[in-house]
């Protein structure tokens, strides 16, 4: 077998991944959505387009939203990972967007939806911390927490593409959560 | 006997597996020893490659082969020429694949595949369709059946019509785009040949995968446990599958080809562009007197595919006049194929819009204009509906829409620099339906299995099946189990032509129907090995039906328009369907907000086009193909009524998958025109278009 590597073109990387200490020497070129779906068989996170188009591949590195397809594995040496295999902890209960998302039969074929999940967690933080989007009253006192009405929730999920068109369903999930 | 199961909204069954990451899809099966492939495509729109340099791909570290048209393993002439690939040094068109690599990891083959240098013999190409394009010839059919019909004298009743609507609509190429992209792993032991692969129907996959290696059906295993949409652009298999197989058998080592997004709208098909010619004929009082649907289309020369725009015309109106005609222009273009309500959804926008258009030239409301040109049968064979409820949809949606009272004049509500109007569409969408076969199996536990190897793409066909099982055994619905998508299951139809439900449940219910009497003339449980009944609808699901059937619908539009920036935005959406008993009031409401969500993409965002130079889609990813996105959906509404119709199959549904994409798009035009005065006859209704034509109206 020849190795895919070339000298000098790869080297070791250590994250935390759904709180899991992972160490592995990386191709250069990997992603982080291939190291997590080809190193470690976790194919929960999802390849769409792999040019940071659709959200499918959206994961929470340190906390933050990112779209796992255009992070370079060997910039994120001491990151902790979170895919949607982690989003309920260690538990077997799922985490309360989860259920929400089978409550409210937020998704059909499936594709977008451990990105739309990742997204929304990762969304409901931000606006939680105060961050404010394109819709957010101008005139909102910065640094509190934004009140996510729909138009905010729809604009803040605007990243993660859904072609089965679950949106309204996406954002009734969201709001389950929120309330 | 239990409450009944059908139309329950029953929880989809795999749903756990897909909000928690557990559900794998074709490209995710890690299989020991598993290499990735990468497709090279053509760089020219029309011509031959004269020779692959593959030296320096194979150079790269991890790479393992380089498939080319000269030496990839050859193949039986398939019945559909997209799948003949790497087998002819020909180029139809821009983006067919041309060489193919293989490497341990995505990361190499994609580097390798960079690295093929392929030289080609040009030759001159056109893809550019224009109406009057000199190859456009008449086809002897269209998927539904003649590509020509026509009874009176349209010419002659059109132009002594007392009101006259004449106007060309354009819709452009439009892709499916599915969030999965098209993915197939492949693995050869000796002459055993596995796939899982991203498809509409995995029994077909196996058949041409037999067909085109010459293997035995039984030595092929085909597994699509979920598929991630396909929106017909899976519903055969598609290049990826082939590719698959052929670099596992080169290589002897199992390999997944993920095409990549950008690759995929030249290789999986694509809505054709239509440009439709409507022609309306009414007396003074609304009643049409001559229908004229002139359709003018391309195909690829790999093979004819035409959308077949103008059926829509045979069944929805009243009228003693009827031309629905088709042309279809070869071009050096990628093959069409289908996409959501093929034929009906562009030729939905074209009618519907043309409705409108004589609504408002009449000055009659364009719900009353409708209801008065209802058939007493269908307009294009005469034959009687099997059931038929437009006008009560149509009323129903005007309810709930609040269309009474609308000021029917357009450019009669301002809101600041907005301009707001409401509009109005018809839906229709034929049923469907396929021979299929099921088992049922009783065990001892008291619980059930049913057996198929149906898809499900997102439809949530595990689930609904469960439920057609659980109502024909009279048992809970816990207590049946589906076991789908895999080939060695009983053989079933594809995910397609919104027919899947109504085939796949046809033979589920006569099985479990066979099997509830075995066992009341049985006493005492099932022996250890169960009981188990197989069910083949051949025969009944395929007998000619005497009754026109189809499904109906009505959608109501709001939307509100910027003058400043020429923004169309879509502030309310309601459908109303009648589409026969609607079998899981979940997951069945997904499906038509799904295809009114598409719709909504359809009017508003989604265009590609043909580089007339290049001759490739140039807007060919999610970056330049906008799909609709959260914030572009408002609160969509899609509700049902309630149909009761004994000539349809054992459930008596009628297929929803794509019903709601079909009146969708010209509803929003109709509301835009009502928004601005301005009738605008080509889709997408982006800002570049609206603009100036807002200024001219100023």
């Amino acid at each position: 077998m020849t190795s895919a590597h070339q000298p000098g073109h790869h080297s070791e990387v250590h994250l935390r991944v759904n709180g899991k200490p992972v160490t592995l020497d990386v191709d250069h070129r990997r992603v982080l959505l291939d190291l997590l779906r080809e190193d470690l068989d976790l194919t929960g996170s999802k390849k769409g387009c792999d040019h940071g188009q659709c959200g499918a591949c959206t994961v929470l590195v340190d906390g933050r939203r990112l779209n796992s397809c255009l992070l370079l594995a060997v910039t994120l040496d001491g990151s902790e990972v979170t895919t949607v295999e982690g989003l309920g902890g260690d538990g077997e209960e799922p985490h309360p967007l989860q259920r929400a998302f089978l409550d409210r039969d937020a998704f059909q074929c499936g594709y977008c939806t451990p990105g739309q999940l990742c997204s929304a967690v990762g969304m409901l933080a931000e606006a939680a911390a105060g961050h404010p989007s394109h819709v957010t009253d101008p005139a909102a006192p910065s640094g509190s927490p934004v009140a996510l009405d729909r138009a905010e929730i729809r604009e803040r999920l605007s990243g993660n593409l859904c072609r089965c068109g679950a949106y309204p369903r996406i954002v009734e999930a969201v709001e389950d959560v929120i309330e | 006997m239990t409450a009944t199961a059908l139309g329950a909204p029953a929880e989809r069954r795999e749903g756990r597996q897909k909000v928690s990451g557990g559900a794998r899809y074709a490209a995710e099966y890690t299989l020991p020893g598993r290499a990735h492939a990468w497709p090279v495509p053509a760089t020219v729109a029309h011509g031959r490659v004269t020779g692959v340099d593959t030296a320096a791909a194979l150079a790269l570290p991890g790479v393992l082969a380089v498939l080319t048209p000269g030496d990839a393993p050859r193949l039986a002439t398939p019945e559909d020429a997209t799948l003949a690939v790497l087998q002819s040094p020909d180029v139809p068109h821009r983006g067919w694949p041309v060489a193919l690599a293989v490497a341990e990891t995505p990361e190499a083959a994609r580097a390798a595949a960079r690295a093929v240098r392929v030289d080609y013999a040009g030759a001159p190409h056109d893809v550019t369709l224009t109406e009057g394009h000199p190859d456009a010839y008449a086809p002897e059919e269209v998927s539904s059946g003649a590509a020509h019909v026509e009874h009176g004298d349209p010419e002659a009743a059109f132009a002594a019509a007392e009101v006259r609507v004449d106007a060309v609509y354009r819709v452009p190429p439009l892709h499916n785009h599915p969030m999965e992209p098209h993915a197939s792993t492949a693995h050869w032991d000796g002459d055993r040949l596995t796939v899982y692969t991203s498809s509409q129907g995995g029994t077909t996959v196996r058949s041409v995968l037999a067909q085109l290696f010459e293997l035995d059906e039984d030595r092929i295993t085909v597994e699509a446990e979920h598929v991630g949409g396909g929106f017909g652009s899976k519903g055969t298999p598609r290049p990826d599958v082939v590719l698959a197989a052929l670099a596992a058998r080169h290589t002897g080592r199992p390999v997944t080809l993920a095409y990549p997004r950008r690759d995929l709208p030249a290789v999986v098909g694509h809505r054709a562009p239509t440009v439709q010619r409507l022609r309306l004929g009414a007396d003074r009082d609304g009643r049409l007197t001559a229908v004229l649907h002139e359709v003018t289309t391309h195909t690829s020369h790999v093979k004819e595919f035409v959308e077949q725009a103008a059926v829509v015309s045979r069944v929805m109106y009243a009228t003693p006049a009827l031309r629905s005609a088709h042309h279809v222009v070869p071009l050096d273009v990628p093959s069409p194929s289908w996409m959501r309500a093929p034929g009906e959804a562009p030729g939905m926008y074209a009618l519907e819009s043309a409705v409108d258009e004589l609504a408002h030239a009449l000055g009659t409301d364009p719900v009353d204009l409708r209801v008065r040109n209802e058939p007493g049968s269908e307009p294009g064979t005469g034959r009687p509906f099997s059931s038929r409820h437009l006008v009560e949809c149509l009323r129903e949606g005007a309810r709930r829409f609040g269309w009474a009272g609308r000021d029917p004049r357009p450019r009669s509500r301002r809101e600041g620099p907005l301009l707001i109007g409401t509009g109005v569409a018809a839906a229709t969408y034929p049923v469907q339906v396929a021979p299929s076969t099921a088992t049922a199996q009783a065990l001892p536990d008291g619980t059930f299995t049913i057996r198929l190897n149906a898809a499900d793409i997102g439809t949530g066909a595990r689930t609904v099946l469960a439920q057609v099982a659980a109502d024909a055994l009279g048992v809970p619905l816990d207590r049946v189990r589906t076991e789908v998508g895999r080939s060695e299951l009983p053989p079933a139809p594809l995910a397609g032509g919104s027919s899947g439900t109504a085939s796949w449940g046809w033979a589920v219910h006569e099985a479990c129907a066979e099997l509830a009497a075995r066992l009341a003339a049985h006493t005492g449980p099932p022996p250890a090995e169960g009981v188990e009944v197989r069910a083949d609808t051949t025969g009944k699901a395929d007998a000619e039906s005497p009754y026109a059937r189809h499904a109906f619908g009505a959608h109501f539009a709001e939307t509100a328009v910027d003058t400043v920036t020429g923004e169309v935005r879509v502030r309310r959406l309601l459908g109303i369907f009648a589409a026969g008993r609607i079998l899981n009031a979940r997951t069945g409401r997904s499906q038509f907000t799904g295809g009114m969500t598409m719709g909504l993409g359809m009017a508003l965002t989604e265009h590609s086009s043909l580089d007339p130079a290049f001759g490739d889609f140039t807007e060919s990813d999610l970056a330049a193909y906008h799909v609709p996105a959260h914030a572009d959906v408002p609160d969509i509404e899609a509700d049902w009524i309630e149909e009761d119709d004994p000539h349809l199959n054992p459930m008596g549904s009628k297929g929803i998958g794509e019903i709601g994409i079909v009146g969708t798009a010209a509803a929003i035009g109709n509301a835009v025109h009502h928004a601005t005065g301005v009738r605008f006859r080509e889709l997408p209704l982006t800002p570049d278009r609206i603009l100036p034509a807002l200024s001219a109206e100023e």
